[in-house]
């Protein structure tokens, strides 16, 4: 006999088949004076443990907002989630209780922000921040989470932790508050983690050793990375999967090897012609052509339409669905065969 | 920081000869003359009047007058008035009650302002919010003047005749403590609608800011996010309001202790600027520029333990 009180809804049981995360036909939109921004239209991505989802897309495209659903932290107004369901180990967390979402925020799914500047309250130590989340969640003692907040400070590699465990976010520099933020969300080894463009708002060169640093974090605990960025560059070396959207829909879901080898959809092939090259140096970048869609007055059709070198009469007119090219692939063209084969564009 | 305090507090001499200096002048300026007014209305007998001119000093130029009051003030030295009193005992107990009615009046405006605040920044939009912006906007445009005569009338005639309960003082300092807690509110009332205002605004905006995002994304419960990771924050540019509100307090009091009663130093000003004794104008004045002075200083020093993003050197 089954006890009924038992709370099951967390638990991996019996949909084995289900991922880790799994975001399907999600909608977002924001009620705002303009009018209703429809931010998000039915977007799908999944993510299994170990794995890294890299989410690109231009600025407006709903990578954030996306995140944010996930995550929830959307102010609900203005934000309403019309459609959609978020599933963590086959849940739909948006039909979760406040406090249940309560308890996996923050422990078992997390999140790293743009910028780390911003993100940390300037009126609290970093130590103090960080040690919140064990008192908060594990009910330590102040010294206990202290002294974990040191231990996380030396594994992001802070160099004199335990001096500098009692500064403030101001007294660090850009990257160092970036692997205090991230020191945070790995506080207590959630299973999804949610980088939002970490790395946009630092140098070059301390871009790299952020990436370096998640991806080896990662391997560690095995836990599930959405990366959001704009920056096709750094996807290729530590992702698993590309979501590319454009917006508000995803147009492009792939394996990254497969991206790379060959876009599926116009607007990936953009994307990829636009990061610099070594070896083109001094030309001009490639830029794809006209600007992104107006939220609040979506073209007709194919959104990408206007500025699609494969527009045809039907894109004007038929919104495409995300065609499944293979199992681990899929791509909103209507003509994404020839995108794959290179003709025209 | 010590040696920022000591800073800010000589960069306040030129600050406190300016303001006496122009105070000075304006008394100067004033129509009529101070030696026949102490007569009345009999003429005064023109050698006394001589002999009190000289005494004074009230014939020469005036920038020789204001040094002798200037160098008299920084030997602690106030001067006496035309009739033979000395300034400084003048002050003797005034400015204790002034100082006691501003800070009844300022820990009224913390506390109800504030909570206010927070109160109707949390509620936003809904209908608690609107009605406390309307009472704001009600307390701001009822004079303080008007408020108090009114509720003189209200409390101290009309309810106790009817009821025969003295709720609170509304005349003098006779109850201690208790007498100061009308005065106080009708001076607080304005500054009491401003910080509602401003905190409620202060509030909303840190509530918007990316750290609360990240306190929720933190799986921090409602509560501390608001209590611990907002309040902090929404505090720091209401210090500055309370600390210099604090002199703007002292200056109003001319109208509340003089429709109260109260033997502050407001109402000592009033009359000494009718009866034009010079030397306690000017004194009264000197001194409530030192308060304001001393009170900013005050501000940013707190506003260094609230922030740690600000450091003095
Ligand atoms: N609170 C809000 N109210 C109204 N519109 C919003 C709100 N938040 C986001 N949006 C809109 O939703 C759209 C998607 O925003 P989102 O932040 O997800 O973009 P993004 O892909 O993350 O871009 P970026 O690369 O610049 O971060 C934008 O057009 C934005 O204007
Ligand atoms: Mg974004």
């Amino acid at each position: 006999m089954t006890n009924p009180s038992v709370d099951t809804h967390l638990l991996p049981a019996d949909r084995s088949a289900e991922p880790l995360l799994a975001v399907d036909n999600l909608h977002v939109e924001f009620k705002t004076r303009q009018g209703l921004v429809r931010a998000v239209n039915g977007v799908s991505y999944s993510l299994s443990a170990g794995e890294t989802l890299a989410v690109l897309g231009e600025s407006g495209s709903g990578k954030s907002v996306t995140a944010q659903a996930i995550m929830g932290i959307l102010d609900m107004p203005p934000a309403r989630i019309p459609k959609g369901e978020v599933r963590f180990h086959g849940t739909d967390m948006l039909r979760l209780s406040e406090e249940a979402r309560t308890q996996i925020r923050g422990q078992r799914i997390a999140m790293i922000f743009q910028d780390a500047l911003s993100a940390l309250n300037p009126v609290f130590t970093v130590g103090w921040q960080i040690a919140e989340m064990f008192r908060v969640h594990k009910g330590m003692s102040k010294k206990q989470g202290y002294a974990k907040a040191v231990e996380l400070m030396e594994r992001v590699r802070i160099p004199a932790a335990k001096q500098r465990v009692h500064d403030y976010p101001h007294q660090f520099s850009g990257g160092m508050r970036q692997r205090i933020m991230i020191a945070m969300s790995i506080a207590l080894d959630p299973e999804v983690l949610i980088a939002d463009e970490p790395t946009t708002a630092l140098d070059v060169t301390v871009q790299a050793q952020i990436m370096e640093l998640l991806a080896e974090l990662q391997r560690e605990s095995n836990m599930g990375l959405i990366l959001i960025t704009h920056d096709l560059g750094v996807v290729a070396d530590v992702a698993d999967k590309i979501a590319v959207m454009y917006g508000g829909r995803i147009v492009e879901h792939a394996l990254v090897h497969d991206v790379y080898a060959s876009p599926a959809h116009p607007y990936s092939k953009g994307l990829l012609e636009s990061i610099p090259r070594v070896d083109l140096k001094g030309q001009d970048l490639y830029a794809i052509k006209g600007l992104p869609p107006n939220l609040l007055d979506m073209p007709t059709g194919c959104a990408f339409h206007p500025r699609c070198p494969y527009r045809r009469d039907n894109c004007v007119t038929d919104v495409p669905p995300l065609y499944e090219i293979s199992g681990t692939r899929s791509s909103a063209c209507h003509y994404f065969r020839e995108v794959l084969d290179g003709t025209s564009g | 920081m010590g040696r920022y305090a000591l800073r800010r507090l000589l960069q306040a001499i030129p600050v406190l000869v300016g303001t006496t200096f122009f105070i000075f002048v304006i008394v100067y300026a004033l129509p009529g003359d101070p030696i026949q007014a102490l007569g009345g209305d009999r003429r005064m007998d023109p050698v006394i009047a001589r002999a009190l001119r000289d005494k004074f000093g009230l014939d020469d130029p005036l920038l020789v007058q204001y040094w002798h009051y200037l160098t008299g003030i920084f030997s602690g030295n106030f001067g006496t008035t035309f009739r033979g009193v000395e300034v400084s005992s003048i002050f003797a107990g005034k400015f204790q009650v002034t100082l006691q009615l501003a800070l009844t009046a300022l820990v009224m405006e913390a506390i109800i302002g504030v909570g206010l605040g927070l109160w109707s920044a949390l509620r936003r939009g809904r209908w608690q919010d609107q009605f406390v912006l309307a009472v704001t906007l009600l307390l701001v445009s009822i004079p303080p003047l008007v408020m108090g005569f009114v509720l003189q009338l209200w409390l101290g005639v009309k309810f106790k005749l009817g009821t025969g309960i003295e709720l609170v003082p509304v005349a003098g300092i006779g109850a201690g403590e208790k007498s100061y807690l009308l005065p106080g509110f009708v001076l607080a009332t304005t500054s009491i609608a401003y910080l509602t205002r401003l905190t409620r605004t202060s509030l909303m905006e840190t509530l918007r800011s990316d750290f609360i995002r990240t306190a929720v994304a933190k799986g921090m419960p409602r509560r501390r996010v608001l209590g611990r990771h907002a309040l902090r924050n929404s505090l720091i540019p209401l210090v500055t309001y309370l600390g210099a509100d604090l002199g703007a307090l002292m200056g109003g009091a001319v109208i509340t202790e003089t429709i109260f009663n109260l033997p502050g130093i407001g109402l000592q000003l009033f009359q000494s600027v009718y009866l034009r004794e010079n030397t306690v104008v000017v004194g009264i004045v000197t001194v409530l520029v030192l308060i304001y002075v001393v009170a900013n200083l005050v501000v940013d020093l707190l506003y260094a333990v609230l922030d740690p993003r600000i450091r003095y050197e």
